[in-house]
């Protein structure tokens, strides 16, 4: 038996690697075979996906439902159709929600967009090695702390036991308190995304700025093109693929606006000024009980996002870019 | 793999016009600008954290001029329990949570890097999926509620244990390994955990260091998992503590031994705490930093 079994196996193992195989020529028993190993390994991925994305991501059958999850449970609710989105719309905190999200997107999109890319020239244009070092690492850095101590820190410089309060007090004049204005909310927190992110987001393009051909500058220079011509002329069309990549990207994500930064300060400015979709979601689903409506609202912005992601990729690639999922 | 600190000669180019006095003092200015604008406010916290209250009062709130460096803040936040537990929970789930999370997704990505195999397709796809929807908080939420998490450390854990980015990130850079080197192996006999262990991880050191470094930093900065799932405030991870008790001035819960009471928290110890949830950052950042280089970002991003 055994000198059989080794016989039947050793030409097993000289045979080629598979990938000379063509994959379709072997049945999907031989495959199995073959790859089970990689099975085993998916597994435990496979199990959180399925546990805490797919199984979830089926539960949305409870924005349909009148759900009431001690009496009834997911598969005894009463199917109700399209109500809970019905009165979604008739919601004018949802409304907000959704005004506020998509003014977000809009004021960023014109403040906060753009300071990466500057930031990024400024960084390239560093003609000290270390210096330039130092000032990246320094500016990536706040990428790596938490919404909350983010907040921590600003209410330290600006809020109305702040820095800037303490300073004005300290000169006669009026304290402020410019973490509970819901007036200039937009402004905070846009200033919060480009202290924590905007170094962060250099990166790639200065990893564009990096790849481009120093001999073109040698040339333009030799034309006679000074320092804004050659910005003009070969920078900024260097990093135009990133620039339009990132920016179609951006407006696919438009409804992902960040969520702990608007959950940590809502009790300080209000609904009003900070309502957004996620926390609409939470406060009307999880915070008052209602979940199939909280539901309706998180499916609503999962499936509005899907579409404007599915958009953005077609606009990428009719572009000539990747985007997010060409791959595969 | 070069880092971009190194990739431009740190030195004028011959054709290069002399940058104007002006130029050069408006570059500094500016560069000095965003380098107080980052690393002012932590040095004035850092500060605050060392000062005595007596400094504190003198200086009106947060400390700008040295003035005796004290560390009864840090020794009255050690002496009580709850920041010290909470510390303590948060290191806890960071160490284990970046365990699993980067364990599943090596395995995970190494079997999704060879197209063809059996499944591969729908496997990948499932992955792939998590990019482009997100099944909404209350669908997690009562899933976690369902399988008896809440109040467990898990809860902190599993829902984020899987970041479909980082399975990507990890992929495309198993997939630019040499087929040939793995066919090879084979050929000598090699299973496929063997080929993972011997061969792939340790070629892709700094791409699995800066993974496990992002899942690293999700886990110690979460608050809304911890907020969701952790009614019991003995189980609070350091950023709900940070949350309560120094952006909304609250008196730490169940307060215990002595010292902190119910009474408002002083400038100095608020600072200390926010000086305890930056420093894994500020430990990890440096030795991961080098490794952040162009491959990658940039195949990250283009996923």
């Amino acid at each position: 038996m055994g000198a059989v079994t080794t016989r039947r196996r050793s030409p097993g193992r000289t045979t080629p690697p598979e990938t000379r195989t063509k994959p379709h020529d072997l049945t999907w028993r031989a495959k199995l075979r073959r790859d089970w190993p990689l099975l085993v390994m998916n597994l435990p991925m496979l199990l959180i996906v399925v546990a805490f994305w797919w199984v979830p991501a089926l539960g949305n059958v409870i924005a349909f439902q009148d759900y009431n999850p001690y009496t009834d449970g997911i598969l005894g609710s009463p199917i109700i159709g399209f109500t809970n989105f019905a009165l979604l719309f008739q919601d004018p905190q949802f409304i907000r929600a959704i005004t506020n999200t998509l003014s977000i997107t809009a004021f960023q999109l014109v403040f906060y967009f753009p300071v990466p890319i500057l930031l990024a020239l400024l960084l390239n244009s560093i003609v000290s090695a270390k210096l330039r070092a130092f000032v990246q690492g320094v500016v990536y850095m706040p990428f790596f702390f938490s919404w909350v101590l983010v907040i921590a820190v600003f209410q330290q410089m600006f809020g109305g036991a702040g820095l800037l309060a303490q300073t004005l007090r300290q000169h006669g004049h009026e304290g402020v308190d410019l973490m509970t204005n819901s007036d200039t909310f937009i402004l905070l927190l846009t200033s919060q995304t480009i202290w924590k992110d905007a170094g962060w987001g250099a990166i790639i393009f200065l990893a564009a700025l990096s790849t481009i051909d120093p001999n073109l500058y040698e040339a333009a220079a030799v034309d006679g093109a000074r320092r804004w011509r050659r910005m003009w002329h070969i920078t900024l069309p260097g990093l135009r693929p990133v620039i339009v990549l990132l920016l179609i990207l951006r407006l696919g994500d438009a409804l992902n606006v960040g969520f702990e930064q608007f959950m940590l300060q809502r009790s300080a400015v209000g609904s009003e000024a900070s309502e957004v979709f996620d926390t609409f979601v939470y406060w009307s689903g999880i915070r008052t009980g209602d979940l199939g409506y909280g539901a309706a609202a998180g499916l609503f912005k999962g499936v509005v996002g899907l579409l404007l992601i599915i958009a953005a990729n077609r606009v990428a690639h009719a572009f000539g870019e990747r985007g997010v999922y060409s791959r595969s | 793999m070069t880092a971009l600190t190194r990739r431009k000669p740190a030195r004028l180019a011959p054709w290069e016009e002399r940058p104007s006095p002006a130029g050069q003092l408006g570059k500094g200015t500016l560069i000095t600008l965003i380098l107080v604008a980052v690393l002012g406010p932590l040095y004035t916290i850092v500060l605050t954290s060392l000062s005595s209250s007596a400094t504190v009062n003198r200086a009106g709130g947060l400390v700008l001029v040295p003035d005796g460096i004290t560390f009864e803040a840090y020794r009255q936040i050690f002496s009580d329990t709850v920041v010290s537990r909470a510390v303590l929970v948060s290191t806890g789930v960071t160490v284990v949570g970046t365990l699993i999370s980067a364990g599943v997704s090596v395995l995970g990505a190494y079997s999704l890097s060879r197209p063809g195999s059996f499944l591969h397709r729908p496997l990948l796809f499932s992955v792939l999926l998590m990019f482009v929807f997100f099944p909404g908080i209350i669908p997690v939420y009562l899933m976690v509620s369902g399988l008896g998490l809440k109040d467990s450390y898990w809860s902190l854990i599993l829902p984020t244990a899987v970041s479909a980015f980082n399975v990507v990130v990890l992929r495309s850079f198993f997939m630019n390994i040499p087929g040939e080197l793995l066919d090879s192996a084979r050929i000598d006999g090699a299973g496929e955990f063997r080929i993972l262990f011997r061969i792939v991880l340790p070629m892709s050191k700094a791409v699995t260091a800066v993974v496990a470094m992002f899942y690293a930093v999700g886990y110690w900065n979460a608050w809304f998992n911890a907020m969701l799932y952790m009614d019991d405030t003995r189980k609070w991870p350091l950023a709900l503590i940070l949350r309560q008790y120094v952006v909304d001035s609250n008196p730490l819960p169940a307060a215990t031994a002595g010292v902190t009471g119910d009474a408002p928290p002083t400038l100095a110890i608020k600072m200390a705490i926010v000086v305890i949830a930056v420093i894994p950052a500020l430990i990890m950042y440096p030795m991961v930093q080098r490794h952040f280089t162009k491959g990658v970002i940039v195949g990250a991003i283009k996923g």
